[in-house]
């Protein structure tokens, strides 16, 4: 049974969690390439602005959550989101309305969108230096420690692990209805299936397209601050989420919100298991395995190293096989 | 970004906007060489030479094809390896050994594995149904994976603990330079191969993670190249500065590198101007209407990004032979890959001419902007500190970091006021 549990902490747990991630991510990256039709390569430091903009807030006033009993990181999200998508919208005013005006192709959008990684990268670091940071400021992580009868490992579970699955289901469940019940959100539907038939129609798409960066700037926001709650802030940490989050959009199907979040727990998941140490589960048959078969002592896929190649594969895979993901998306 | 929409006239016009841009750069080369003494100079230029080549082959994949490769610096990277592993001395204490037997034997296991997988997935052929063909291909995969995976660990392993690493091969370095080429060539034909038929964003991607992992693959191989560990000094193909001093050697090696920009730039000259250049721009300008003309897009696009990696892969030989140290740490996105970008739309993406002299101009910029940054963070700092009270530390690496801000603005200001860049393309008309 202990080995058990200990695929529950190091796979289950540590998946979800890198699933929940990816999944808010690669929604944020699928809604904008629906609506504006490029690949926003900015999302993964916009998701690194958003928890800068929690630490800031966070060293600012460190007991602000004392009251509440939560994380003072949680407490300051909604400020940090309205910060992000202002943020979010102010790049989309100056550097990308220009260029949709003079009507380029997608792939200039893409370069561009690789200039404001640079800048918000270089503006944060220039700001936080490149080590890494807690977010528990003056407070400590509280740890659940669930113990099963029998066994003599506990399920361990921390506060932000716990946190981060609330977040991410209201957040779901919250878009879910947006796009389904709003008015809004129906008309954002709509600009996404045909811009120009939607404009024709009188919907706002100015209106839209702020709407987009706002929910994007939110969501990444709300994912960085978690994933940075979880281990720690590093003004890096967009180099290791870009490509897991567009393989996550890519493999659930480009443009639909539900697929990304199958792909970001897929891509998630697929992490998780290929550096998972295999041995430790076949380690109670060692005894009843025949002589010439000799356990090795590592039977994970890949290193920890080489983690960024597990969701490259997967894209590839998905490239080759099913261009248009699992859940029918469109082909960028 | 639509080059052909401009009316040229059929003569070709006195080159005064050439002319100029060109004095301009040679008076800075020359005030740098005033300033900061002809042994750095050299140095500047021998690098920007170095990218020039990089930037030849960014501008031929997204100037003349409209492909983007956001991955440079994997390319760059693989060509330094390969000039190190060929030009380095050998390791007589691994090949003395048993080693070499036994990873030569894991190298023929990866290959039976590979034809065993091949075969396996070929069952289907005999009758098996494809549901049970693709479960059993899978598994026999990743039973001869771990296999083979779990005896390269144990021979890796003992290279690193016994003799360190395999070493080099002790040949001249241009063999190294060409190879170089050639893998980063054969690594481009796989990515183009599943990208090229799809949107030019999913390239940006693969070509994105394609460069981590190449450098991810580098940096952990310890047995291969000592990873961080660094291996130097890598020989020159010319007298080394021991020899005849910085400035001579450094002088010598730019015309190595001159002789090759030149080479390069008479091909590029004529394959733009040939029918096959015509049928790239046709083929970037309007798909639909090239391929109603029978031309085989596909291959085509192929072909370009091939070429272009080749050349990336050359220049990054180049130009870590001339380094000095292979440090697979020290490949960065931002110097190796978005550095070139800007030269190639600053100076005038699909223009040879104007992609030279962005590399220049840009890699002056980039080297002078070190010192500069620095000094503007100092006096950032100590107003901040007078008004705030704000104290950071290490400032050399924050005033690092100033150049990335200002590398990222300046792609986001060319797009947006120059998107033709410094030299655009000009395309001849023949009425």
């Amino acid at each position: 049974m202990n080995e058990l549990i200990y695929f529950f902490n190091y796979v289950v747990v540590a998946g979800s969690v890198t699933g929940c991630i990816y999944a808010m991510g690669a929604i944020g990256v699928t809604l904008i390439y629906s609506i504006l039709r490029f690949a926003h390569f900015a999302h993964a430091d916009m998701m690194t602005l958003g928890a800068f903009v929690v630490l800031l807030l966070t060293l600012a006033f460190p007991h602000a959550g004392d009251a509440l009993g939560l994380p003072t990181a949680i407490v300051m999200l909604p400020l940090a989101m309205i910060f992000t998508s202002l943020v979010a919208v102010g790049i989309d005013r100056v550097f990308y309305q220009p260029l949709r005006a003079h009507g380029v192709k997608p792939i200039v959008m893409v370069i561009a969108s690789l200039g404001v990684t640079l800048m918000l990268q270089g503006l944060i670091r220039l700001f936080s230096g490149t080590g890494a940071e807690s977010l528990y400021v003056e407070a400590r992580k509280a740890i659940f420690r669930i113990e099963l009868p029998g066994v003599t490992r506990p399920i361990i579970i921390t506060e932000p692990q716990v946190i981060l699955f609330v977040v991410t289901l209201v957040a779901v469940i919250g878009l879910h209805l947006f796009l389904t019940r709003a008015r809004l959100g129906k008309a954002m539907r709509a600009m996404s299936d045909n811009p120009d038939l939607a404009r024709a129609s009188g919907i706002n798409t100015k209106l839209i397209i702020t709407l987009t960066w706002i929910i994007a700037g939110s969501l990444a926001t709300l994912a960085g601050t978690l994933l940075s709650l979880d281990v720690a802030f590093k003004p890096d940490l967009s180099f290791f989420l870009l490509l897991p989050i567009f393989a996550a959009a890519i493999v659930g199907g480009v443009g639909h919100p539900y697929g990304a979040i199958a792909g970001g727990f897929l891509v998630g998941f697929a992490e998780t298991l290929a550096v998972f140490n295999w041995s430790v589960l076949l380690r109670p048959l060692r005894d009843s395995l025949p002589s010439w078969l000799e356990l090795p002592n590592n039977l994970a896929l890949v290193g920890t190293e080489y983690k960024i190649v597990v969701p490259f594969f997967i894209l590839i895979a998905v490239l080759i096989w099913r261009p248009t993901g699992l859940f029918k998306g469109k082909v960028i | 970004m639509n080059p052909s929409t401009q009316q040229t006239p059929s003569q070709r016009p006195f080159p005064r906007r050439e002319i100029l841009l060109f004095g301009g750069l040679a008076l800075v080369v020359l005030a740098v060489f005033a300033s900061m003494g002809p042994a750095y100079a050299t140095r500047m230029m021998v690098e920007a030479a170095c990218y020039a080549i990089l930037a030849l082959g960014l501008t031929i994949q997204w100037g003349y094809a409209g492909q983007f490769n956001a991955g440079i610096m994997g390319f760059v990277a693989l060509g330094g390896f390969s000039a190190t592993f060929f030009s380095i001395p050998v390791n007589h204490a691994f090949w003395a050994s048993d080693l070499p037997g036994r990873l030569g034997w894991v190298l023929l296991a990866i290959v039976a594995a590979v034809a065993l997988v091949l075969a396996v997935s070929r069952i289907d052929r005999l009758g098996v149904p494809r549901w049970l063909r693709t479960l059993i291909t899978v598994i026999v995969a990743l039973i001869a994976y771990l296999v083979v995976i779990s005896w390269l660990r144990s021979v890796t392993g003992d290279i690193e603990s016994q003799v360190e690493f395999i070493g080099g091969l002790g040949l001249p370095v241009w063999l190294g330079w060409i190879v170089g080429g050639v893998l980063a060539g054969g690594i481009g034909y796989v990515i183009g191969h599943i990208c090229l038929g799809l949107r030019s964003d999913y390239l940006v991607i693969a070509t994105l993670g394609i460069a981590e992992i190449i450098k991810a693959f580098l940096k952990n191989s310890d047995w291969l190249t000592r990873g961080t560990a660094t291996i130097s000094p890598l020989p020159w193909p010319v007298p080394d500065p021991g020899e005849v001093g910085f400035v001579t050697a450094r002088a010598l090696y730019f015309c190595v590198t001159a002789v090759l920009i030149a080479v390069i730039f008479f091909l590029l000259h004529r394959a733009y101007h040939a029918p096959w250049g015509r049928m790239i721009r046709a083929i970037r300008d309007n798909e639909v209407s090239a391929a109603a003309m029978g031309k085989s897009i596909n291959r085509r696009r192929q072909e370009i990004f091939v070429f272009g990696c080749i050349l990336m892969g050359l220049g990054g030989a180049v130009l870590t032979s001339f380094t000095g140290i292979f440090d697979p740490q020290g490949y960065l996105p931002l110097n190796h890959t978005f550095l070139v970008l800007v030269m190639v739309i600053l100076g005038g993406p699909g223009n040879n001419l104007g992609t030279l002299f962005g590399a220049v101009l840009v890699y002056v910029i980039w080297i002078m902007s070190g010192p500069l940054a620095l000094a503007l963070m100092h006096l950032v700092t100590a107003l901040g500190g007078d008004w705030f009270g704000w104290q950071p530390g290490n400032l050399d690496s924050r005033a690092l970091q100033a150049r990335v801000f200002v590398i990222g603005l300046l792609i986001l200001l060319v797009l947006r006021f120059a998107p033709r860049g410094m030299i655009p393309e000009r395309v001849a008309q023949h009425d």
